[in-house]
């Protein structure tokens, strides 16, 4: 492990307030920056550290700062998305708490890079007592000339505001969030035109995550190409894994990306194995919005090979055998776990949370999700598990924003690979009634596979 | 229902739905100066025109300000503020989840319902509430001073179960946690003793 | 820019969308639109029964586009290949959506007053399964007025957002909007408030389905027993030109004239529509031309030498030329 470069500090008292933070070598990067680099020179080094968007697509962050719209005369709009909604993802609120300035000075260096004199952190209503934590960070820095008008004596100037939402999970995507920005319903756009040349009030705007943005410092100082050297691959430098569900140490982990998921899992100084000594049956490594994969899926690749810690690895397999690394929210289950109860779980959430704005998504998240109640609570039919094949297919790309997609992949995966134990369900309905939990490995104890690997999983 | 895992919620017929539509009391209501210049001070956070940005925070410093819910003419208060008309206000105040649209108990216990919490005991913990409060999700004590409601994931999956009583977070719960943080809150609830930090506070 | 929907090409402007250029070339294929609608800005996007697969981005990239997309809000590019018709995946996806509209649907088409001039009817003709997947109850909201003259069946609605556009784009003072959001969205006062307003009327000839209908005309006459003529009015306030839909002499109902791909040319005042109901008020030009496809032009028979088929590959009705 190549060493904490987001969380580096964070065990030391009193990091949350700017004085010790610039004692440990904070705003250095920000001073690096605006005094010896021009703005393309710190997009470059963006570029070339291969720094991914941490919010869960993965896409280059480099890349999406060089389609920002620069011959247009109105004002750029940086957007940090702090909108955190996604089931088992935790890191954003993370960091924020303990490092609130490392997001500051990430955005500080950012802006600059862009052309940006207004930035705005869009974080979720529920983070109310974050609100105060970034308030202050912000004030800090602009008492002692970080922020406001001539940073550190230089033509740049800028100013940051947070900007709380009030309860939408859609809001974290890009568009949705522009939109509830402006004050308006959190209903995303219909791309194109894009962001990046039409975003808030109309003018280019750029959004990234918040440990997007956080990584922005760090790799000021090493230099890009230092940062794209820890990784592996094209999963360039560290990642935040929120780990949470049936393990040891459920947290917030910094990991350089290339790590077995094996390690991860079991690892004292990770997740530190599967609670009360129970088994692995399955893994959402990215976020409740990505496939859910059975332990011996998700610790080796169809091909054997051991699956690793990065977006290439998670992704083997396509949506057959593999998921995704998402937004980093890893949720473990454990042998008790019952998938059709967590499908159902998540069908509802993402009932509730859709926008509502275009059919297949607003229809149909709402049946999957009645289905589910119903195969869940032993109503179901054996053509009931063929028709959430169906209906997840006919929501999958054909919506306007990417919650369509989110909705239907949980629930097309958990059948995939765990047709099984819906099938239990609707043969048992009595059974299913009563037990919640693994209902499955009461009967099928011998569902329960040999991995040859030492360690025990489901 | 009964089972040995608890109290299982039953779908309500939930497909009759009937919101209820709401209607103007007539009642000026206004935000204390110093509260006022807070709301102008956000408002000049956004660009010239663009004063419809600051609704959200407005409206959640109006929930806090003008009696722990929107009321219609909180609502068009809000409107005016910010020169909208008052329906672009309640279409926004009706598609955010921490806005609530009736009058809410003293404390608001939000339970996360989602996934990782439900794994690690969530469901148990919603039911525990349910038995204590004798309400149902969505329901109000007689005396006014809990209101129960389910929500989805509060970002804090790792400290499950997790709920949220006035925006401040209680995680890692069990029952017994569950018991004496509903006992300190009748007691806070006698002594008037506000939860949490403002909206207003908030903002620097 | 030249652009190949189904094999046939067309030439259009910079910035026109797919389902534009489509409609510049007309017939079959054009795809079903039942929440763009060209005279409101912003409209669009929603209902994905517009979607069509491009085969080929432009002629500079000649990839297709990994998804479907939605011709409503999709820009042409010099050398687009487009697919609707001719993709069985267009098909496959559009009858899901077709599918997903229906699921909340009461399908309580005979007692609607849309029934006949429905884009829904029309649609579900076309691409609706013949057997229902759904055993789950449908949601349902109570009817309701939202102004002296508009009558609100939210049950029928597919939030295609077309009046509330309309509302905020013809009229300064907007009263309704969505309300709540995902499935349980509603369109709504949201405070016992009336939509009044002079041209507050056009959200009945916008929407799509029997959602929003005209109060004077409820259950006075099925469409298709009324013949629609052309009238027109001096007003003060709008154009004055309209379509009266009569029976013998009488005038049941007064709409904007819509064109063949269902949207009005030109929106109306209330006046003439809610408060003009003797001929005498107007000036009659002549019938009006009935499309073929729909259920209307059932009790008018057009002289024609063409004969109707059902086509055995979508089931809808067609003129053989
Ligand atoms: C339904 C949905 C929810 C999303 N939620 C979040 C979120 O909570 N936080 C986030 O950073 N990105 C979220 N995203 C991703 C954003 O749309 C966007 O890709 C991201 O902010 C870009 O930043 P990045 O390039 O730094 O990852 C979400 C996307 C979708 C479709
Ligand atoms: S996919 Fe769902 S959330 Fe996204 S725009 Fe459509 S209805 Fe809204
Ligand atoms: S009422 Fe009609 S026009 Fe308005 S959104 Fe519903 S279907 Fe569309
Ligand atoms: S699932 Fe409960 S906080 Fe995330
Ligand atoms: S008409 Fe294109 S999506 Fe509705």
């Amino acid at each position: 492990m190549g060493g904490k470069i987001l969380l580096a500090g964070i065990d030391i008292p009193g990091i949350r307030g700017f004085d010790v933070y610039r004692a440990h070598g904070g705003y250095a990067a920000v001073e690096k920056a605006l005094r010896e680099m021009t703005a393309s020179e710190v997009g470059q080094e963006v570029n070339r550290s291969g720094l991914r968007g941490r919010g869960g697509a993965g896409f280059p962050t480099g890349l999406k700062w060089s389609f920002l719209d620069r011959k247009s005369d109105k004002p750029r709009y940086l957007v940090c998305n702090a909108d955190e909604s996604e089931p088992g993802t935790f890191k954003d609120r993370y960091l924020m708490q303990h490092l609130p300035h490392r997001l500051i000075e990430g955005l500080i260096i950012s802006s600059y890079a862009l052309g940006v004199n207004t930035c705005y952190i869009y974080i979720r209503g529920e983070f109310k007592y974050l609100v105060g934590i970034l308030e202050t960070a912000i004030m800090e820095a602009r008492q002692h000339g970080f922020l406001g008008d001539r940073i550190l004596g230089t033509d740049y100037s800028l100013n940051i505001y947070v900007h709380p939402g009030a309860g939408a999970y859609i809001c974290g995507e890009e568009t949705a969030l522009l939109e509830s920005l402006e004050g308006k319903r959190g209903n995303p756009r219909i791309k194109p035109p894009f962001p990046a040349f039409k975003g808030l009030y109309g003018c280019p705007t750029v959004v990234n995550n918040v440990e997007t943005l956080a990584a922005v410092g760090p790799i000021i100082l090493m230099g890009g190409e230092t940062y794209s050297k820890i990784g592996r691959g094209k999963s360039t430098g560290t990642k935040l894994i929120s780990a949470c569900g049936n393990i040891n140490n459920p947290g917030v982990y910094e990991i350089e990306m290339g790590l077995p998921v094996e390690d991860f899992i079991y690892a004292p100084e990770y997740c530190g194995g599967i609670a009360n000594d129970k088994y692995l049956k399955a893994v959402i490594p990215g976020g409740s919005s990505v496939p859910i994969l059975p332990a011996d899926l998700m610790l080796n690749t169809a091909k054997g090979e051991k699956r690793l810690m990065t977006y290439e690895s998670l992704a083997d397999g396509d949506f057959e055998t593999g998921t995704m690394l998402g937004s980093g929210g890893f949720i473990v289950y454990d042998e008790d776990a019952c998938i059709v109860r967590n499908t159902w779980n998540l069908a509802h959430f993402y009932r509730h949370e859709s926008c509502g704005q275009c059919s297949p998504c607003r229809e149909g998240t709402g049946w999957m999700e009645k289905v589910l109640y119903r195969i869940e609570h032993g109503l179901g039919k054996m053509s009931d598990i063929d028709l959430l094949v169906r209906v997840a297919k006919n929501i999958e790309g054909n919506t306007i924003c990417p919650l369509g997609d989110a909705a239907a992949w949980p629930v097309a995966s958990a059948i995939r690979h765990f047709r099984k134990e819906f099938e239990f369900h609707v043969k048992h309905p009595e059974t299913v009634k009563n037990i919640h939990h693994g209902a499955l490995n009461i009967e099928e104890e011998s569902l329960i596979p040999d991995s040859g690997t030492g360690i025990k999983y489901w | 229902m009964q089972s040995a895992f608890g109290i299982i919620k039953t779908m309500k017929n939930s497909n009759i739905i009937h919101h209820p539509r709401f209607a103007r009391d007539g009642k000026s209501v206004a935000f204390t100066p110093a509260v006022l210049a807070k709301v102008h001070a956000l408002i000049l956070r956004y660009p010239e025109g663009q004063q419809k940005s600051a609704l959200l925070p407005v409206l959640h410093i109006a929930q806090e300000e003008l009696g722990g819910y929107l009321s219609v003419d909180a609502m068009d208060y809000v409107a005016t503020l910010l020169g909208i008309q008052p329906i672009e206000v309640y279409e926004v105040a009706t598609f955010y989840s921490m806005f609530y649209l009736e009058k809410m108990g003293k404390y608001v216990i939000e339970v996360c319902r989602t996934g990782p919490c439900a794994i690690s005991g969530g469901e148990k913990i919603l039911a525990h509430l349910q038995e204590v409060l004798e309400i149902k999700p969505g329901e109000t004590t007689p005396d006014g001073v809990f209101t129960l409601k389910e929500v989805e994931c509060l970002g804090s999956c790792g400290t499950g179960p997790v709920m949220q009583v006035n925006s401040e977070y209680y995680e890692k719960l069990t029952p017994g946690k569950v018991d004496k943080l509903i006992e300190d809150f009748r007691e806070y609830a006698n002594r008037n003793k506000p939860g949490g930090l403002s909206w207003v506070e908030k903002f620097c | 820019m030249k652009v190949t929907i189904d094999n046939v090409q067309v030439e259009v402007e910079d910035g026109t969308t797919i389902l534009q250029a489509a409609r510049k070339i007309g017939g079959k294929l054009v795809p079903p639109a039942m929440c763009y609608y060209s005279k409101l800005k912003g409209s669009g996007g929603k209902c994905r029964t517009c979607l069509v697969k491009v085969a080929q981005s432009s002629a500079k990239d000649p990839r297709p586009m990994p998804k479907l997309v939605a011709s409503c809000s999709t820009p042409v590019q010099d050398g687009m290949v487009v697919q609707n018709l001719t993709s069985p995946e267009v098909i496959e996806a559009r009858k899901g959506v077709v599918e997903f509209l229906l699921l909340n649907h009461p399908l309580d088409c005979p007692v609607c007053d849309q029934a006949g001039e429905c884009d829904l009817q029309d649609l579900s003709f076309g691409y609706g399964m013949d057997e229902t997947a759904t055993e789950e109850d449908r949601r349902e909201f109570p009817v309701i007025d939202i102004g002296e003259n508009i009558k609100l069946h939210m049950n029928r609605c597919i939030l295609c957002y077309r009046c509330v556009y309309t509302a905020g784009q013809l009229t300064d003072k907007r009263l309704h909007g969505v309300m709540y959001r995902g499935d349980v969205s509603e369109i709504s006062t949201f405070i016992g408030n009336a939509v009044t307003n002079e041209f507050s009327g056009n959200v009945i000839d916008v929407c799509p389905v029997g959602a929003l209908t005209d109060k004077t005309f409820r259950f006075k006459s099925r469409v298709w027993f009324l013949k629609p003529m052309n009238a027109h009015r001096e007003c003060s306030k709008c154009a004055g030109k309209t379509a009266v839909w009569m029976f013998g002499n009488e005038i049941y109902r007064v709409t904007g004239r819509k064109d063949e791909f269902g949207e009005v040319e030109e929106f109306i005042c209330n006046e003439c529509r809610f408060e003009k109901k003797d001929v005498n008020d107007w000036i009659i030009e002549g019938p009006r031309h009935i499309t073929r496809q729909s259920v209307i032009s059932a009790n008018h028979y057009e002289e024609s030498k063409k004969q109707s088929v059902i086509n055995p590959i979508e089931g809808t009705m067609e003129i053989q030329e």
